[in-house]
């Protein structure tokens, strides 16, 4: 067995025993942290499929902003464990068919070879020098331009969507604007007023007085 | 070295490979105790005061102050790490060694000379992105397991802060790829070599990104004047409240561990690495040193000049300011490289 | 004209250059610290420490038990007990004074009818143990004998103010 298998073998044990917890965990932040631990070994595994690129994103995005999202909301739930085990029993049936599609599905696309559904040949060894980070840009925005613009156009207006169901200005809001409020000089604010001193006609107040 | 190889067999390049792993992080690790007593001097001085001034080693009068990283580190060591009710053990330790670990582990593809790097892969630039994006999982797990409500309003405050900048952070990082035609740090760092010295480097075309990479930075680390996480007149010390001696002390070096490492790759990518600010003299590391310091002294000055930022305008910060920056810019420096007027081109690619 | 000022100074942090220039020009200003055991700040005459019971030069103690000095102080620190002395004169029994409580008002200075109780310019000492800053009468009456001198004169210097 060759380092690289012994390296796939551990991290797809790893893999499928964080994979595992993350559905059976009891309390939900342990969920979401070994879900951060499935998503740092699937990276790792990818690595080792020299998808660097794809491998890095998923560290990038998934562990480092989308899951500290979830755990951002997670954490903050008020969580009663007797409520979600409720149902636990009636959800079962339904869960395990769909988990048994998938399956199905997974192993035909796997053995794609047995079943003579995949065509292409194995991918041939990379030459030095190779970067699939300029590969991937180069097919993104080269053949692929209109489809990347157009996802990307739909994930927008989801964006905009998103806002504009949830956001809720009320009229009676006061809040500040910080670019005014440092546009600020004193010439706008302050007048001074050049006067004469009127203390020395005001008449001198008499000895001993308030220290009765 | 020869013989070491035959000796050790296989074995060989596990033991070199720590071996320089041992020779970036102690230097580090030194470098942390006296960033500071540094940050202590300097602001000391700004604020018209001396700072430590009374350990030293031995006695010797001219060494003194020098000792005082050390006898804080020896204090800490020596104190007992309390653990509170109803926190979770596990996690609670944990969480200090999930915050050092980027901090350290980014450290592999920095590059401190043209050969002087310990992996020089292609991707670098992602690493580093993705390695320093994981650090705010120290935080928000020990507001987490802390079970203390200051403690777990700090890693809020963090796990917001840290996911805004890291946008702008990235789109920063953007300008710099498109300037390098690479991910690769040395590959960056080589594409500022030009014949202007230190105008040639990314800082000049890529300045508000520049700009935006180093506040960004501050606000990663989670310094002043975007300290919020630890906020000590709001929430007392935030996410490390609970904490006590090494677990503390972890965190800590954490911090400034990963200042120094922010600082490093803006030397890299903006301020031309180990390259020379003046053209005729010769490239080294020293260069780079300086520089790193130069940035540090840089957030010990923020530090001594700014109060602390409100969390709403944090935000306005990062969403409506920064952003809208960096890709404007980017939308500047992409049309200007097509255009013949374009001055930093080399002639690598 | 305004409009593309404010963007570039704006833009070009320039309220944070300002600020930061303050505090680097601040860098190098002459330091202020007094450092502390080499170095020390100069003290009034009507300087608050610790307390001390003083003597009448013929050596009986000034303190007539008239407990003033109990009654005025605002953080009850101090605790008075008295009876007849052989002599037939009313003096302490016991006279403490909780440090831990004192907050160095110095009305009990103030309140006494014959300069017994002082406080004098001591503020540097320490208690290891919990009682340790309970100060008995013995202790103040040995504090007032050593000081004697030092407070006689800040007493004389203070005198045209009272």
């Amino acid at each position: 067995m060759s380092f690289q298998s012994a390296v796939f073998w551990v991290f797809s044990a790893i893999l499928l025993f964080a994979a595992l917890r993350v559905i059976t965990a009891r309390n939900p932040v342990h969920a979401a942290l070994f879900l951060v631990l499935a998503f740092a070994t699937s990276a790792g595994l990818w690595m080792l499929l020299e998808a660097e690129f794809l491998a890095i994103t998923l560290v990038l995005v998934y562990v480092g902003a989308v899951m500290v999202l979830f755990l951002f909301v997670v954490m903050m739930l008020d969580i009663n464990l007797d409520r979600l085990r409720e149902g636990y029993w009636d959800y079962l049936v339904p869960a395990l068919v769909v988990a048994g599609v998938m399956v199905a599905e997974m192993a035909t696309i796997l053995w794609g070879r047995y079943f003579q559904l995949v065509a292409s040949p194995a991918p041939a060894a990379k030459a030095a020098g190779y970067s699939n980070t300029r590969e991937l840009g180069r097919l993104i925005y080269t053949d692929y331009v209109y489809a990347f613009e157009i996802a990307a156009v739909i994930l927008l207006v989801a964006i905009v969507a998103a806002i504009a169901l949830t956001l809720r200005s009320r009229k009676d809001t006061k809040y500040q604007d910080p670019a005014r409020q440092i546009a600020v000089r004193k010439e706008d604010r302050v007048r001074i007023v050049s006067m004469s001193a009127e203390g020395a006609t005001a008449p001198e107040p008499e000895k001993g007085t308030g220290s009765a | 070295m020869e013989y070491f190889e035959t000796l050790l067999g296989p074995a060989w390049p596990v033991v070199w490979t720590l071996a320089k792993i041992v020779a970036i992080v102690l230097p580090l690790m030194i470098g942390v105790a006296y960033l500071t007593l540094a940050e202590r001097k300097v602001i000391g001085y700004m604020q018209v005061r001396l700072g430590p001034n009374r350990v030293s080693f031995f006695g010797l009068r001219w060494l003194r102050g020098w000792g005082q990283p050390i006898a804080d580190g020896l204090k800490l060591l020596t104190k007992e790490i309390i653990i509170p009710t109803g926190a979770n053990k596990f996690l609670f330790i944990l969480a200090p060694i999930l915050s050092i670990m980027p901090a350290l582990a980014a450290w592999a593809v920095v590059p401190f000379d043209p050969n002087l790097v310990l992996a020089n892969v292609d991707a670098g630039l992602l690493y580093v992105l993705a390695i320093t994006s994981m650090g705010v999982y120290g935080v928000i797990i020990a507001g987490w397991a802390s079970n203390s409500k200051y403690a777990f309003l700090g890693s809020l405050r963090s796990a917001a802060q840290i996911v805004s900048y890291e946008i702008a952070m990235g789109f920063a990082l953007v300008g710099v790829l498109m300037m390098a035609h690479s991910l690769n740090l040395v590959e960056i760092v080589k594409q500022q070599q030009g014949s202007y010295g230190a105008l040639s480097w990314n800082w000049v075309p890529l300045f508000p990104m520049f700009l935006v990479y180093l506040i960004s930075g501050v606000a990663e680390t989670n310094r002043a004047p975007f300290d919020v996480a630890e906020g000590e007149s709001e929430i007392v010390a935030g996410f490390h409240v609970e904490y006590s001696g090494m677990a503390f002390a972890v965190f800590f070096l954490a911090e400034y561990a990963n200042m120094i490492l922010v600082s490093t790759l803006c030397a890299t990518m903006f301020l031309g690495g180990w390259l020379s600010p003046i053209p005729g003299l010769p490239d080294g590391f020293p260069w780079l040193l300086a520089k790193v310091a130069f940035v540090l002294f840089l957030f010990l000055w923020f530090r001594a000049t700014f109060p602390r930022y409100r969390y709403d305008q944090i935000m306005r910060l990062g969403w409506k300011v920064f952003i809208p920056v960096t890709l404007v810019w980017l939308l500047v420096i992409g049309g200007w490289m097509q255009t013949p007027y374009w001055l930093w081109a080399s002639g690598a690619h | 004209m305004n409009a593309i000022r404010e963007f570039f100074r704006t833009f070009l942090l320039f309220e944070l250059v300002k600020g930061m220039a303050l505090t680097g020009r601040h860098m190098f200003a002459r330091k202020i610290t007094i450092q502390f055991p080499d170095e020390k700040t100069p003290q009034s005459p009507r300087f608050r420490g610790l307390h001390a019971l003083r003597r009448y030069p013929n050596g009986e103690e000034r303190c007539i038990a008239c407990k003033l000095c109990e009654a005025v102080c605002p953080a009850l620190a101090i605790t008075i007990e008295s009876d007849q002395r052989t002599d037939g004169t009313r003096r302490t029994t016991r006279y403490e004074i909780d440090l831990t409580k004192c907050i160095f008002c110095g009305f009990c200075e103030e309140s006494c009818p014959v300069d017994s109780i002082v406080e004098t310019r001591i503020f540097e000492y320490h208690g290891e143990r919990r009682g340790d800053l309970v100060y008995t009468k013995e202790m103040l009456l040995a504090i007032g004998d050593r000081y004697e001198d030092q407070i006689a004169q800040d007493r004389a210097s203070d005198a045209a103010y009272r």
